[in-house]
């Protein structure tokens, strides 16, 4: 499974067992992203921070 | 066995998880995204044998448990765990009711009365959030020109839970503190923090390195556990002059970093004793 990086249009491999919602890394210039679809394979940036985030 | 799992993002804690519940033969993994659920009160019919809570944002998780639990869903941590964690104040109110060592802790609700508290304590002290993580916004406050400003930016810009003052007695702690983890009754491993920063948290950086889990690092991890309401909870630990000494518990616990550097599959620890829960063995 590939797609595009929509930061910078590098090409990325969605290996076996992603899932939506997971956070991966774009290889080429390092943005978080987040997987929102796995057919078609589709990812979008992930959210920001918020206040409430943490353990 | 029917588990859903509260989750937002799935970052690599997540992800153990799913794969360490995947590998469970006749567990059904429900994927519950707190962007997508919606509440019917009173209404809602909910099959799952227990509810695992994995969110970032500490609001979804406590309100999330809360309807769970009050759908009759058994919830890891509960609700009550989250409520006491996710605020600092209650955590100290809890540890010191269970005599467990922590640093000094003042709480003010005025920048006046704040002051005199801080003075008393002497410096350096840390003010902090009552509701926080990752280490935001915490000061450590080294004299009275820095504590009258604080003061006054906190109760200036932020909002009015930045005007209940938690203060805290610095604890100088060698460049390191413990972070150990909680699973039931049991202590399964431990990670030192080590940080040229007073903040230790990996978040912003620290090191972490296996620290070996000796009696009575397991003893005060668990009883600060069970202080708080049990379950599954990572433990801030320093080591003072007058022994370990609880800093804060947390209760969305982040493994990732801790499992190659302990050896210890916590994943895995966390989704034996999650099925023991939902089994009614726990």
């Amino acid at each position: 499974m590939t797609t595009e990086c929509p930061v910078c249009g590098a090409q990325l491999e969605l290996i076996e067992g992603t899932v939506v919602g997971e956070l991966i890394e774009c290889p080429e210039c390092g943005t978080e992203l987040e997987v929102i679809s796995l057919d078609p394979p589709t990812v979008k940036e992930a959210p920001q921070e918020e206040e409430d985030w943490g353990e | 066995m029917k588990i859903g799992l509260l989750h937002s993002l799935i970052r690599k804690d997540e992800k153990f998880l799913i794969d360490e519940f995947n590998a469970v033969k006749g567990v059904k993994l429900e994927m519950l995204d707190d962007r997508e659920v919606t509440f019917n009160l009173g209404k809602d019919r909910f099959e799952f044998d227990v509810v695992v809570e994995r969110c970032i944002n500490h609001s979804r998780a406590l309100h999330g448990l809360k309807l769970f639990e009050s759908a009759g869903v058994t919830c890891v941590n509960t609700y009550n765990v989250a409520t006491i964690c996710g605020d600092k104040l209650l955590t100290s109110v809890a540890l010191s009711e269970n005599n467990i060592p922590q640093p000094e802790v003042r709480v003010a609700f005025t920048e006046e009365s704040a002051l005199k508290a801080i003075e008393e304590m002497g410096y350096p002290v840390v003010l902090k959030p009552a509701v926080g993580s990752w280490g935001r916004l915490l000061s450590k406050v080294n004299d009275r020109d820095a504590a009258e400003a604080i003061l006054e930016h906190k109760t200036i810009l932020g909002s009015y839970h930045h005007s209940i003052f938690y203060i805290q007695k610095y604890v100088e702690k060698s460049g390191r503190d413990i972070r150990s983890f909680v699973v039931g009754d049991k202590c399964i491993a431990a990670i030192y923090r080590t940080s040229p920063h007073w903040i230790t948290n990996t978040a912003r950086g620290g090191l972490a390195t296996n620290c070996p889990v000796s009696d009575e690092l397991n003893d005060i991890s668990v009883r600060a556990a069970k202080a708080v309401g049990g379950g599954i909870v990572a433990i801030d630990i320093f080591e003072s002059n007058k022994g370990l000494m609880v800093n804060e518990v947390n209760y969305t616990m982040e493994y990732k970093n801790s499992i190659a550097t302990t050896g210890v599959n916590i994943p895995q620890k966390m989704v034996e004793y999650i099925l023991q829960v939902a089994e009614g063995r726990k």
